[in-house]
């Protein structure tokens, strides 16, 4: 793409300006889907009566805001982020190493099963030192518990060639089978107080919880704290440590090379059995993680007797988790919160005559739409050419001579872009509301002459 | 005997969806689409085809068994499963966007979906239609009746007649046809000449995009059909916000067979055949002996399913340019 000799700055591909484009298209795709999202709750004023698509839109907007207790609701939000940001990180982790970790609800499992069995079955009751330690064995069973399962699914890929997805499906399922019927032995662990059937004690009854550091203290409402406690500490933790790992480390370097060409990569010298085996026991602790750091809070129970029917959700959360932050470790844990932001605003929907699942759809359209990034990347490149062109025909046609794009000092890749995509939003607003400004003839010169070029590149 | 009987029975009825979107899944990858929503596909078919017979018995009761009323449902759930796909395509075609998120977010989109129009519709997150499209041994003639009890032939003829739906007939003959169209027409084989080597394709006139469509839409009518087939046969046509997983394993399914037709309507047995025997071993009296819990027989299928990937492991018969979105530039 040259005009007259002189590459256009505005196409120059950096990292930086890919980011600040996935930044931008997932922002775009959040507004359209929440339009998307009004647009649907108009439709649906058809078959409920007194429903308010504007109240609704306002709900969804509000998120944990609708609360008479915001901070209880904010605690909860992040407390509720937790297990999807391990999970969103371990399928950033594999799919950098171009692996589709499907299998996380099943390491997710395998996880809770480890922890749960440390954690229910020593009782350290008034003992709050032993209790800490018990956790931390809890934590650690757990995390080998998945990054067992986890390599299972690596080993059959890198040893028999067994593509993951289907490995991962299947161990996800034998996981589950064997999460119900571990705990279905394990009877002195299974909370049988009348009324209750198939779920397990809580780890506040056997004092191995996570220590809340007086966070849930904080984010608390009227009598009742949050369940916010330690978990999220070691989420933002791991979210760096991921990072670091992808972006400033050897093995992350060749488990990226992995990931964008496998076949490059080994001729290159990589070894890439032993960077997926790596990528899969990794992404499996990361799984098992969250499930640890879920189940361990004091408030929560396990259903272990309906576990071998129902993948857990918060396995399948994480894939849209890590591509709504374009498989971004940072990113995830915005997205994550993201996503329980929207979702805290489902059960005030009812206010305006709505379901909660309206909140899911919106979901749903905005991962949708966060697809579109390379639409939006051509579309915003095609556009600066053209403006480029633009300026160069206009400064030929008034004082015969090239204007020298490339000598002006240029601001840095992410201002510069997102001047670009301003500029872009502001075309793309004359355009609807035709405010075009009346093209001279040399535009219309410009116009043919692409026309003729046909696909550019 | 009887166990028997029963067992091939509830196999057959647990195999033929497994196929059915397992080969829906090879349309749409033989054109060059992952796709990874054939669960949405499933569960949004299933969702209309239950609102659909929902309806139609609600104004005349009589039709709650007619099989026409099935055959239509079965022909109206493909077509929303094949519109809902579009999605995808849409997505992974003229916009380019990677497959894997377009599958996800269908997949989230159709559970979605049931909850929110069966709670804003029918007051209730499940679609119950009332319906049973079975049929039993009774609603035959006497002489076939005394032909079921004979000792020699009976159990064959109750195998292939009672308590069947005819559903199973027809998705058989529509996975042969299509399986014969897809290896042996014009538009077959430019259709897998897509997914192999899109550039090659269109150097030869064909339009990739095109083939793109059809592919995902044949595999996004097959999901759907494959959904209320499910949905009729083993949750009393009731539809909800899932099909127990059983997208998914399709998609596993399809790549136990290899992406080949054959081999995914024999996984499709093997894998429904093991499942089955689960379900049922408490009727079959040297596995009651055993003693070994449920969830032992529910591990068996999916070990045996990675006993044989590990056995038989060959070339991996996945279409070369699955998953990249086709650029007319890049050669």
């Amino acid at each position: 793409m040259e005009v007259d000799g002189k590459y256009i700055v505005g196409l120059r591909h950096s990292k930086l300006r890919d980011t600040s484009i996935s930044v931008f298209s997932s922002v775009i795709s959040a507004f359209i889907g929440l339009i998307v999202g009004f647009l649907l709750m108009l439709f649906a004023m058809i078959f409920t009566n007194g429903a308010n698509a504007f109240a609704g839109l306002g709900i969804m907007f509000a998120g944990p805001f609708n609360g008479t207790y915001v901070a209880l609701e904010f605690g909860n939000m992040i407390f509720y982020s937790v297990p999807i940001i391990f999970t969103g990180l371990s399928i950033t982790l594999a799919y950098k190493t171009g692996l589709f970790n499907i299998g996380a609800p099943g390491q997710f499992f395998m996880g809770t099963l480890g922890c749960l069995l440390v954690a229910l079955n020593i009782n350290t009751v008034g003992n709050r030192f032993l209790g800490i330690l018990v956790w931390i064995l809890a934590i650690i069973v757990g995390l080998i518990f998945g990054m067992i399962w986890g390599s299972l699914a690596g080993l059959l890929k890198a040893f028999f060639g067994i593509n993951e997805v289907i490995a991962s499906i299947m161990l996800n399922w034998i996981s589950a089978n064997i999460v119900t019927w571990v705990f279905s032995l394990n009877s002195s662990i299974i909370n049988s107080d009348a009324g209750k059937s198939g779920y397990l004690i809580k780890t506040a009854q056997t004092g191995n919880f996570s220590p809340s550091l007086g966070l849930d203290q904080l984010f608390s409402g009227g009598t009742s704290k949050s369940y916010l406690d330690i978990g999220i500490i070691f989420a933002i933790l791991m979210c760096v440590i991921v990072w670091v790992l992808l972006n400033k480390t050897t093995i992350g370097y060749s488990m990226k090379a992995c990931g964008s060409n496998r076949e490059a990569a080994k001729y290159a010298g990589i070894n890439d059995k032993k960077n997926i085996i790596f990528a899969m026991t990794f992404a499996g602790g990361l799984a098992a993680l969250g499930g640890c750091f879920y189940f361990l809070n004091p408030n929560i129970e396990f259903a272990f007797n309906s576990a071998y029917q129902n993948l857990p959700a918060w396995g399948f959360n994480g894939i849209p988790v890590a591509f709504l932050a374009n498989c971004h470790p940072l990113g995830v844990l915005v997205s994550a919160l993201f996503v329980r932001y929207l979702n805290s605003s489902g059960t005030y929907l009812p206010v305006a005559g709505y379901n909660q699942y309206f909140a899911d759809i919106i979901i749903a359209v905005i991962i949708y739409l966060s697809g579109f990034t390379r639409f939006f990347k051509e579309r915003i490149d095609r556009f600066v050419l053209r403006r480029e062109e633009k300026r160069a025909q206009a400064s030929k046609e008034i004082e015969g001579v090239v204007a020298e794009v490339t000598s002006k000092k240029e601001p840095n890749a992410f201002v510069k872009f997102f001047i670009n995509a301003k500029d872009y939003v502001v075309h793309l607003f004359n355009k609807i509301f035709k405010r075009e400004k009346k093209t001279s003839e040399n535009e219309v010169v410009v116009e043919k002459k692409e026309e003729t070029e046909g696909g550019d590149k | 005997m009887d166990i028997f009987v029963i067992l091939i029975q509830s196999t057959i009825l647990y195999a033929i969806p497994l196929m059915v979107v397992g080969l829906g899944g090879v349309f749409s990858e033989r054109s060059g689409i992952i796709n990874l929503a054939l669960e949405g596909e499933m569960i949004f078919g299933a969702f209309i085809g239950a609102i659909f017979t929902k309806l139609i018995v609600q104004a005349n009761p009589a039709l709650a068994t007619s099989q026409w009323l099935y055959i239509l449902g079965m022909l109206i759930s493909a077509a929303s499963g094949s519109l809902f796909s579009l999605l995808l395509s849409f997505s992974a075609i003229k916009f380019k966007a990677d497959q894997t998120i377009g599958g996800t977010a269908l997949n989230m989109l159709a559970p979605a979906i049931v909850c929110t129009f069966g709670l804003l519709i029918f007051s209730s997150e499940k679609v119950v239609s009332n319906a049973n499209f079975v049929i039993i041994s009774s609603s035959y003639g006497p002489g076939m009746q005394a032909a079921m009890e004979n000792d020699f032939f009976g159990p064959i003829l109750k195998i292939l007649f009672d308590k069947m739906f005819i559903s199973t007939y027809i998705c058989i003959a529509i996975f042969v046809v299509l399986t014969l169209w897809l290896y042996n027409s014009k538009i077959g084989t430019h259709l897998r000449a897509c997914g192999e080597h899109p550039q090659a394709a269109d150097s030869v006139g064909i339009n990739v995009f095109r083939m793109r469509y059809l592919g995902t839409s044949i595999g996004g009518a097959l999901a759907g059909l494959g959904g209320f087939v499910y949905i009729a046969t083993c949750a009393a046509t009731t539809a909800e916000s899932g099909v127990a997983g059983l997208g998914f394993l399709a998609l596993a399914i399809m790549i136990f067979g290899n992406w080949n037709p054959l081999f995914i309507s024999l996984g499709a047995i093997l894998f429904g055949f093991l499942k089955c025997l689960g379900v049922l071993y408490m009727q079959i009296p040297f596995l009651k002996a055993l003693g070994l819990p449920l969830y032992f027989y529910n591990i068996v299928p999916y070990v045996v399913v990675l006993i044989v990937l590990i056995i038989t492991r060959k070339k991996s018969g996945c279409p070369k340019a699955e998953g990249i979105p086709y650029d007319k530039g890049a050669r």
